[in-house]
């Protein structure tokens, strides 16, 4: 079946369940090369969206994501607000007003959101952020487009998410907070990173 | 303002609520026309970001001639531009020394200049009459980096403020691949004590027909030399004039419509500065100068 509005707003949910017990983790890696408040940060924002959808569930999936988005910008105090806010921003926009969401749909979602994400913090694959998650999880999603199914394509992104993750562990940040910290930044997983591979899980999950 | 002219309207955003209101006060006191508006702090009494704020700040500030942005770390510029692409008007987000930035920024508006020209007065980056651009002047082009698409990659290292080829002028920012590290003020006076005014000790602008220069020298003989209140006076001094003027001191040269080179120039009190103008209200330029610092600047 194809991935209804109500679906998409399952998927969230499940995401602000993960990110919810993940909050500690988040925050210790962030204490570690950052500010500390990922975790906390990015919490508070999907509380905030589970919220919003308690309340009502928009029509379409475009809608619903496009109510993440705005949720997220406005609740999100930290760098992880403007970024994934843009992410489910251009997301929304690609699928358009689609009632539901196939394969290449949410492919294409994905694709949009990384553009959007790399537009809005200028980061590039290897600076030590989210797209070090993100890249990969595109093209790993595009990959299985083509004979799977909107949760093999997660699936897929999810798996590929997991590994660009582990793969900042020992890079210098050349973007965000991180930054200045120089060489004392290596050997710390990145907790962008880390939190794009949850989130992409966390919607594999939902979409079994 | 009592008569009819509109000014550009500042936001000042940063991580902290006491920094960006602190900012703003700071400008503000050169600045009695302009609307600063701060936005600090994560709206719930916490470090951080609020977009609704800044959104807010941003429509509180234009008021229909534009809007500049000045940001103080990473994730305060992506809400900045954020906050920029939502507004109906012309808001433009500027990598600026934020404090130095604001201040510059805010006397520019004050002389009433427009949208371009307090951006670039926040950056340093004067848009100087042609032929007048003076590489080594403390205002020339501050290491700016335009829509910040610098990847990471051109230059991996920290910039080391003062040091390298980092273009830190009279406080331009030293950059940390993609994010702003402090500028650095006084960082550019390494380079301007180095660089000199090769280009415009010659006198008069290259290319252009030689003009008679009206010469003083000026003694300051106020307590703090040519601090950020009396640069900023000087430079509001000029308005009006038809007439290009420069303040020496050693090796440094500074446009002195331009508050950040005239801070740059680190003339302390009893310095003696020689200021050279030209143009048909060079006497009068002169004049009000020498006048302003014999008030030792309202001090």
């Amino acid at each position: 079946m194809g991935c209804t509005a109500e679906r998409v707003a399952e998927a969230l949910r499940a995401v602000a369940r993960v990110v919810a017990e993940h909050r500690d983790e988040l925050v210790r890696l962030d204490r570690e090369i950052g500010d500390g408040d990922h975790g906390e940060n990015l919490n508070r924002g999907f509380a905030a969206v589970v919220s919003k959808l308690d309340a009502e569930v928009p029509a379409t999936p475009g809608a619903v994501l496009k109510l993440a988005a705005t949720t997220l910008i406005s609740t999100v105090g930290g760098a992880a607000g403007p970024l994934y806010g843009t992410g489910f921003l251009r997301a929304a926009a690609a699928v358009g007003d689609a009632g539901e969401l196939d394969a290449a749909a949410v492919a294409g979602a994905l694709r949009a959101a990384l553009e959007g994400v790399v537009a809005r913090g200028k980061a590039v694959v290897g600076d030590k952020t989210m797209v070090d998650a993100l890249t990969p999880a595109v093209g790993a999603a595009s990959a299985a487009v083509a004979g799977g199914d909107v949760a093999g394509v997660l699936d897929a992104a999810a798996e590929a998410a997991e590994r660009g993750a582990e793969s900042t562990v020992p890079l210098v940040a050349r973007k965000g907070r991180a930054s200045y910290l120089g060489e004392r930044a290596v050997g710390h997983l990145d907790p962008g990173a880390r939190s794009t591979s949850l989130l992409l899980r966390a919607l594999a999950g939902s979409a079994r | 303002m009592w008569w009819e002219v509109v000014v550009i309207g500042l936001v000042v955003v940063s991580h902290s609520r006491l920094l960006a209101d602190g900012v703003a006060e700071l400008a503000g006191q050169m600045a009695p026309d302009v609307t600063i508006a701060p936005s600090g702090g994560d709206g719930a009494g916490g470090l951080g970001t609020d977009f609704d704020a800044v959104t807010e700040a941003v429509s509180r500030a234009d008021s229909g001639t534009g809007v500049v942005v000045l940001f103080d770390l990473g994730s305060a510029r992506m809400v900045a531009e954020m906050a920029a692409e939502a507004s109906a008007g012309d808001v433009r987000v500027v990598d600026a020394p934020l404090v130095e930035g604001a201040v510059a920024a805010a006397v520019a508006a004050q002389r009433g200049s427009d949208l371009d020209e307090v951006a670039a007065a926040a950056t340093g980056d004067r848009a100087a009459p042609a032929g007048a651009r003076g590489e080594a002047s403390g205002g020339g082009s501050a290491g700016v980096l335009g829509d910040g698409s610098a990847g990471g990659s051109e230059d991996g290292s920290v910039g080391v403020p003062g040091g390298g080829p980092a273009g830190v002028s009279g406080g331009g920012s030293a950059e940390t691949p993609g994010d702003r590290a402090a500028g650095i003020p006084g960082g550019g006076s390494a380079e301007l004590s180095g660089g000199g005014s090769a280009e415009l000790s010659g006198g008069g602008s290259p290319g252009a027909p030689a003009e008679h220069a009206v010469r003083e020298e000026v003694e300051l003989t106020n307590e703090v030399g040519l601090h950020a209140r009396p640069a900023a006076l000087v430079a509001r001094s000029l308005t009006g004039l038809d007439a290009r003027v420069r303040v020496r001191f050693g090796p440094g040269e500074a446009d002195a419509t331009s508050v950040l080179a005239l801070m740059g120039l680190g003339a302390p009190g009893g310095a003696r500065v020689e200021v050279v103008a030209t143009g048909p209200d060079a006497a009068e330029a002169v004049r009000r100068l020498r006048d302003l610092a014999a008030r030792d600047f309202d001090e």
